[in-house]
């Protein structure tokens, strides 16, 4: 019996070759055809893609899935849902479960669970030990199961020699540093933004200079050890700035920004709501526009959502002892769209910054085919993401409808968090259907399974 | 009044001035035999105190009883908050009991804020980490135009917060960690008063972006001939204040009040801090006990100040209520 057919019909297709209407018919996990008005084969599944853009499924660089260890916040189930229901088709999961992700048995655990999720489940893994900073994980080991990127994301890698020799090693075994810039002592007690809110407000704050030593440390450290090293959610100007430079100099370095830090400022902690305290913290109307040039100028090379799912014991209390983070995967596009997207009467953001005004298939490829290939997870590197739409590819494929707005009903979330800033939110872009491997993990905005 | 009194934002040259009014009418009801009036009979008051402070914990629970109110005392020490139950559920819990007013010591900033989003009860902040105490500013108020009435021989009430426009403040020491000081410049800016942050750059708040204030300097010699009041902050020894100077003797060589320093302000120039005192480092001994010094006159205003903070916010209007202000009505 051939095998079941599933028909996307009447979008246009969007992808890193260009923009054409198409209809795209998938059989089993792969596409098979791309082109105007097919014919739908006998049996086969249609779901409408009118008005709507058929383009790669995205991949995020940064997810907290929470398992093993805080199951309660997230699982790997979930939170892979929350990413189909995203318009992810692959997720990188961070290393700071419980115990870190820092040898092959924590990330076989997790791969295996992956395996019956509703989008590609990644891992990364720590780069040392139980994530304290002193010694190196099994880097090795993890590269051996298919593990590309390494960071102790949740904290910087505080000792620069530890930090030489991560690159060092690195380097041998083709895999990509990356860093989360958060200097301890410099972050210490913080829960925001240090400026003119902090000072206001009487909140411990962090300067943007703890995120920048850190950066230009690792970019001196990168230029001695020639590792690949990439910057996890910058978010000051500076930042991109010192990045830009490493890269004219031919340094092999990348940046990710988060959808919050393109959006949001310290003055929505303003009124103390521990939803708003994320690391790095919200920063100044100047940044976000910092940020947001530094996407439409290309040097940011892709969007990552750094969801970070807490319960909500972990929230409902003083700033000073809330979790820092917030959900993103099932918010990203509409968030960055706005951001990032025309500037074609988007609903105003809280930042005050102009939309970049970039075109939607720019906006598209930092949150799918720019981190694919970051990454190393194309079909050209023997991946299944990022695309390109095309007869033959791996049928990972989002369908974003730009022009649909909606309000986030927080009680609907796939997450087991609720930790949204945009819950009652009106948002303005939403992703109607995810197919992952050939398979409707969502159809109209519901997950399937 | 609005329905808290969570900053002194809050209230605006209007509502301070309608604070320092009614104190007038309860530091009168303080004079009396029975010092008390039946205002808040049958109202409670619960003094939420998740950070330890005798004293204002002391000055409100005295307010309340004057005003005839029930009051619940919870201390950090003592309740399940070490038990690990949460801030939210702990307000909650005790706000089922029934309950009209928090008055809610933390030492994280914005807690108060965050309780008066849990519950539908007034919550006065009674001190938030370092963000703001705003009776503390309004005790202070209170106490500047009653020194200054008395002095020039009028009653406080024909003095008014008029009094207060160009009052040139200087705020002394640790401004960064300190709530009085952020609720202080509040007040001071909303009745006119010119006030100069005096510190080394530790003890400044990072940025002043948007400080009502007319300056900032780290030469206390400089500006205290200049001075109608100079308010000496605490440097919290306790917690670490220590490090962000090289030497206690550093500092008190800079910014501390001493008898010298205090020769040169003006006659008529008020030493103000809002206690505990540390005699020797911000403020020496012989200073403290100048009669220029209204230390204990602040400590002395909290209660008739907070009666009336508490009085506004759960019993209505000030206005009305002054006239039956009778120890049996």
């Amino acid at each position: 019996m051939a095998e079941h057919a599933l028909v996307l019909r009447g979008g246009t297709v969007v992808d890193e070759t260009g923009t054409r209407r198409a209809d795209v018919v998938v059989r089993g996990s792969s596409v098979v055809a791309v082109e105007e008005g097919v014919d739908v084969p006998r049996g086969a599944t249609v779901l409408d893609a009118g008005g709507c853009l058929v383009t790669p499924g995205f991949v995020d660089l940064h997810t907290h899935l929470r398992q093993p260890g805080a199951e309660e916040a997230e699982t790997i189930e979930s939170g892979s849902r929350a990413a189909a229901l995203g318009g992810y088709t692959a997720v990188l999961a961070m290393p700071n479960t419980e115990p870190a992700i820092d040898d092959a048995a924590v990330a076989g655990e997790v791969l295996s669970l992956g395996e019956k999720a509703l989008c590609q489940v990644m891992v990364a893994g720590a780069i040392t030990v139980g994530r304290r900073g002193e010694h190196l994980a099994a880097m090795g080991e993890l590269a051996a199961l298919g593990v590309r990127l390494f960071t102790d994301d949740g904290a910087g890698v505080q000792d620069a020699a530890v930090m030489r020799r991560a690159m060092e090693y690195a380097r041998g075994l083709g895999v990509i540093v990356a860093e989360h810039c958060e200097v301890a002592e410099l972050a210490a007690g913080a829960c925001m933004h240090e400026g003119a809110w902090s000072s206001w407000l009487g909140v411990a704050g962090m300067p943007a200079e703890a995120e920048e030593v850190m950066v230009a440390r690792d970019i001196a450290l990168c230029r001695l050890t020639g590792a690949r090293v990439h910057f996890l959610h910058l978010s000051t100007g500076r930042s991109l700035a010192m990045v830009a430079a490493a890269r004219a100099e031919g340094l092999p370095v990348s940046a990710e920004v988060t959808p919050h830090h393109l959006s949001l400022t310290d003055g929505a902690l303003a009124g103390y709501d521990p939803l708003y305290k994320v690391n790095p913290p919200l920063r100044p109307a100047a940044e976000v526009r910092a940020l947001r040039r530094g996407c439409a100028d290309g040097l940011v090379d892709a969007v990552a959502t750094d969801h970070a799912p807490h319960p909500a014991e972990r929230k409902d209390t003083t700033l000073d002892d809330a979790a820092p983070g917030m959900l993103g995967l099932e918010t990203a596009l509409p968030v960055v769209l706005g951001a990032l997207g025309p500037a074609d009467g988007a609903p105003a953001d809280d930042s005050g910054a102009e939309p970049a005004g970039m075109a939607i298939a720019d906006v598209l490829a930092l949150l799918s085919w720019r981190p694919a290939r970051l990454l190393g997870v194309t079909p050209g590197d023997g991946g299944e993401q990022g695309g390109p739409v095309a007869a033959g590819a791996p049928a990972n494929l989002c369908v974003v409808d730009p022009a649909a707005t909606w309000e986030l009903d927080p009680g609907r979330l796939a997450s087991r968090s609720r930790n949204t800033p945009w819950a009652g939110r009106s948002l303005r872009g939403r992703v109607r259907h995810t197919v992952r491997r050939g398979e409707a993990v969502v159809i109209d905005a519901e997950a399937q399974r | 009044m609005g329905r808290h009194l969570l900053s002194v934002a809050d209230l605006g040259a209007e509502g301070i001035d309608e604070v320092l009014r009614v104190s007038d009418a309860f530091t009168e009801v303080g004079r009396r035999p029975i010092p008390k009036v039946q205002a808040l009979r049958g109202r409670t008051v619960v003094t939420l105190f998740a950070e330890e402070s005798t004293r204002t914990r002391l000055s409100f629970e005295t307010a309340a009883r004057r005003l005839s109110a029930d009051v619940l005392s919870f201390a950090a020490g003592s309740s399940s908050m070490k038990k690990g139950e949460s801030l939210r559920d702990t307000v909650e819990t005790v706000a089922a009991l029934g309950v009209d007013a928090f008055v809610v010591r933390h030492n994280a900033p914005g807690a108060p804020a965050q309780v008066a989003r849990w519950v539908d009860a007034a919550v006065v902040n009674a001190g938030d980490g370092w963000h703001e105490h705003p009776t503390q500013a309004l005790l202070d108020c209170y106490t500047i135009r009653q020194v200054r009435a008395e002095r020039a021989g009028r009653s406080p009430a024909e003095v008014g917060v008029e009094d207060f426009a160009g009052l040139r403040v200087g705020i002394v020491g640790d401004v960064r960690h300190s709530r009085v000081a952020r609720s202080l410049v509040l007040a001071m800016a909303a009745l006119g008063a010119e006030v100069t942050l005096v510190a080394p750059g530790t003890l400044l708040p990072v940025s002043l972006e948007g400080w009502p204030v007319a300056g900032t300097t780290n030469d206390l010699d400089a500006v205290l001939p200049e001075l109608d009041v100079c308010y000496l902050l605490r440097l919290q020894l306790e917690r670490g204040a220590g490090a962000f100077v090289p030497s206690l003797r550093e500092y008190t060589t800079a910014y501390g009040l001493t008898a010298r320093r205090a020769g040169r302000l003006a006659d008529a120039a008020l030493v103000m801090h809002p206690g505990p005192m540390n005699r020797g480092v911000e403020i020496a001994d012989e200073v403290a006990d100048l009669p220029r010094s209204v230390v204990l006159r602040q400590v002395a205003n909290g209660v008739a100040v907070r009666m009336a903070v508490l009085f506004l916010l759960l019993g209505g209007d000030g206005a009305s209520a002054l006239r039956g202000l009778s120890a049996d009505g």
